[in-house]
């Protein structure tokens, strides 16, 4: 239910526009940071105030939303960004990955393979991926535009170094086509290869006010020594629907310690069962 | 021996104060010159012009560089300047801490230059680190340790591999051995040396110390007010001053 | 070999109003392959002023200093390194080197500036360690720390090492007990008879003697106004 005293989606038309201009802008210069006015939203920073203003500049009337939060639709930050949109846009919502036209996400991407007419937007709280490594903006903006991007892989060499492999489990640093240096934001290892996908992606960081983008079928590499890369997951199919090929997270299931490993992805998880499949942990 | 440095007519003002003026010279490969002076003469803003930190307020500095050959290095763009900096030329710093990144490994310290070229096996990156630290005398056995935990000289030493592991053709040194004990300083003097040697490269030398210039330098730049007031071999000019700033520098050392 | 005409040098004092002390004028001396010529005169005639001109470590006012080519009164800094390094060797009565190196490198060092091997240069710095009589377990320590007498046969080997066509003594022998003079006059004869030519200042008379084919008094070049 729409509620009167709200302009379409929250925010007022002219922000919408700039923003839009910005993603614009972001589309032709696929993973470079492009800067726009953050507002205020009802919401704290770190909560997906980028992503919830690069959803409402991108939502129409007609549009069905899908929110999810590490893959779940059922999580606080989920359900109330939601219910925000249902409220201050009155649109359809979903928890069907292959019904929603825009999907905003927080650490995670469907494991449905996405469609040319679908829009998946992340909720991006670092943009810059050079910023652990230098800390002046200044600096890190000259890095870009010279391509000047020795210092990541200095930060890979530590990493195996140290470690004895690349200990970067999410959040993996991405080269965009060859060029623009991007943080996929915090969505883990596993999901680094599907960012070439079908569907638009746009990056929305509120607190930093940036936003950046990638056209469809944009080449994505992870960033890599010439050793191949490893997209880690847990060694063990989902207990409920028995997927092989999905990202899972580990549940703790009672006091005495015994867990379960169940796919992160909840829509993908009950889509499998609806269609029969059947873990070893499913009731 | 072919000419890889020329300089013409250089000139660098801070607002109504002169940083260096009218420095025309020429330098060739396997060369070692120190421009000396006192503290203020402007021998660092000359440093910092001919290595692209500063911009100068005129004139040329035609570098022969690798890939492209003689090269105007102050019209030529940010990037080009940026290549040169980590394939051609080295830079020194007087204080190990500002030419280290000191939260990351002796490793990753020595294959930076190699992977901002683009080196992406590890483990060939790995191996060259350790050969540059072997070469600059420091255990391979520490290549993961912090720089942190080195010692002064180490560190030094450490931002030698860090820099010649592209073999450079310019290296730039201020103050090479300054903060460090006298016993250190000789080692890193006679590995200096040793290097320029062998690698064939062409050394600028910034100091005020005349005993470390008499020891590396083949040739001087006597600076004053900015102003170049006399050049010639070392032991010339050393022994044999001709301008009278010269002689009260030469004059003012102590003996040992 | 060495051809030197009509050479002047004098001193300016800054700091003392600009005072000018003429040392030498018109010095004409030529040196030919195989010989050795000793430089005379008292204490202050110019005798080690017109070794280092020749060396170009000091700037002569006219003249010219010719050899290989070269005419070390007008040449080019990088030609007279060039020269330094393959023509013209000279032992100073200092020894100049970076403190902590040892005898070994020390003496090795002008093989390797010209590009010999570092095995080959070593080999040939040992030999001459041992015939300069430099004790085995001094040279892996550095010769900062030398007697006076070590540092002048260390000086030697080093000077010796590289086979220069052109040679200049600044008294080889003046620190050195009769048998080590024995021991360093060697190998300057050796140098000598394949034809290098050679310069020297020689204060003991013997040893100049000994070493030399005939000996040039710089009392003959003293100029007027300061005579």
């Amino acid at each position: 239910m729409t509620e009167e005293a709200y302009n379409f989606a929250y925010l007022n038309e002219q922000t919408k526009r700039m923003i839009r201009r910005a993603i614009l802008k972001g589309l032709a210069t696929p993973g470079y940071q492009v800067p726009f006015a953050s507002r205020e939203m009802p919401m704290p920073y770190g909560w997906g105030t980028g992503g919830v203003q690069v959803s409402a500049a991108t939502l129409t009337p007609e549009d069905t939303f899908k929110v999810i939060d590490q893959g779940a639709d059922d999580t606080t930050n989920a359900v109330s960004i939601r219910k925000f949109v249902e409220r201050t846009a009155g649109i359809a919502t979903t928890t069907k990955t292959s019904d929603a036209k825009v999907i905003q996400t927080r650490h995670r991407i469907p494991e449905a393979p996405l469609t040319e007419d679908q829009i998946l937007i992340y909720q991006v709280p670092i943009p810059e991926p050079l910023r652990f490594l230098e800390p002046r903006e200044t600096e890190t903006r000259k890095m870009h535009s010279r391509e000047d991007y020795g210092l990541m892989h200095v930060k890979l060499y530590e990493d195996i170094a140290q470690h004895g492999h690349i200990a970067t489990p999410y959040a993996y640093p991405v080269r965009v086509e060859g060029r623009y240096l991007m943080d996929p934001s915090p969505i883990p290892k596993f999901d680094t290869p599907k960012m070439e996908m079908a569907a638009i992606q746009l990056f929305g960081a509120g607190r930093e006010q940036r936003i950046y983008a990638l056209p469809p079928y944009t080449k994505v590499t992870p960033l890599d020594f010439e050793d191949p890369f490893d997209p880690s997951k847990a060694p063990h199919p989902c207990g409920l629907c028995g997927a092989e090929d999905a990202y899972l997270d580990e549940v703790i299931t009672d006091d005495t310690g015994r867990r379960m490993f169940v796919c992160s992805d909840t829509d993908y998880c009950e889509t499998r069962r609806e269609a029969g499949h059947r873990g070893k942990d499913a009731a | 021996m072919s000419l890889l440095l020329s300089v013409q007519d250089l000139r660098k003002t801070y607002g109504r104060l002169i940083g260096c003026t009218n420095i025309c010279f020429d330098l060739f490969v396997g060369e070692v010159i120190g421009p000396v002076g006192e503290s203020g003469s402007g021998k660092t803003t000359l440093l910092n012009c001919l290595s692209g930190h500063l911009p100068p307020d005129q004139g040329q500095v035609i570098f022969d560089t690798r890939s492209d050959g003689p090269r105007n290095t102050v019209t030529m763009s940010e990037p080009a300047r940026r290549m040169l900096a980590r394939t051609d030329w080295a830079f020194v710093q007087q204080h190990a801490r500002d030419g280290l990144r000191m939260n990351v490994s002796a490793g990753g310290n020595v294959g930076e230059r190699l992977m901002a070229l683009g080196a992406r096996h590890y483990g060939d990156i790995r191996l060259q680190a350790e050969d540059w630290l072997t070469r600059v005398e420091i255990d391979a056995s520490r290549i993961d340790d912090r720089p942190a935990t080195f010692s002064g000289g180490m560190q030094q030493r450490l931002q030698i591999a860090r820099n010649l592991i592209t073999g450079p053709r310019l290296v730039f040194r201020d103050e090479p051995t300054g903060g460090l004990h006298v016993s250190v300083q000789a080692r890193l003097l006679d590995m200096l040396r040793g290097l320029v040697r062998d690698m064939g490269l062409l050394a600028m030398i910034v100091t005020h110390d005349l005993a470390v210039v008499r020891l590396l330098a083949d040739r001087l730049m006597v600076i004053k007010d900015g102003r170049v007031i006399e050049t010639g071999l070392t032991d010339q000019v050393l022994d044999d001053p001709q301008a009278a700033h010269t002689q009260l520098l030469v004059s003012s050392v102590l003996q040992v | 070999m060495i051809r030197i005409e009509n050479v002047s040098k004098s001193f300016t004092l800054h700091s003392q109003g600009g005072t000018e002390i003429p040392v030498l004028q018109g010095t004409t001396l030529g040196v030919a392959p195989g010989e050795c010529v000793a430089l005379t005169g008292p204490s202050g005639v110019g005798k080690s002023t017109l070794m280092r001109m020749i060396y170009g470590s000091s700037l002569a006012a006219c003249g010219s200093i010719c050899m290989g080519g070269v005419d070390v009164a007008k040449a080019a800094s990088r030609d007279i390194l060039t020269l330094r390094r393959h023509t013209l060797g000279y032992v100073s009565q200092f020894l100049r080197v970076v403190p902590r190196v040892p005898t070994l490198d020390v003496v090795a060092e002008p093989l390797l500036a010209v590009g010999h091997h570092p095995v080959a240069a070593r080999h040939r710095a040992e030999h001459l360690l041992a015939r300069l009589n430099i004790p085995k377990r001094l040279w892996g320590l550095s010769p900062t720390t030398f007697s006076g007498g070590e540092q002048q046969r260390v000086r030697i080997a080093r000077d010796f090492a590289y086979d220069y066509p052109a040679l200049l003594l600044d008294e080889p022998t003046a620190s050195l007990d009769p048998a080590n003079r024995a021991v360093v006059l060697a190998p300057i004869h050796e140098a000598k008879a394949p034809g290098a030519a050679i310069v020297g200042i020689f204060h003991n008379v013997p040893t100049r003697a000994k070493v030399c084919t005939r000996a040039v008094d710089l009392s003959a070049f003293i100029p007027r106004e300061a005579a």
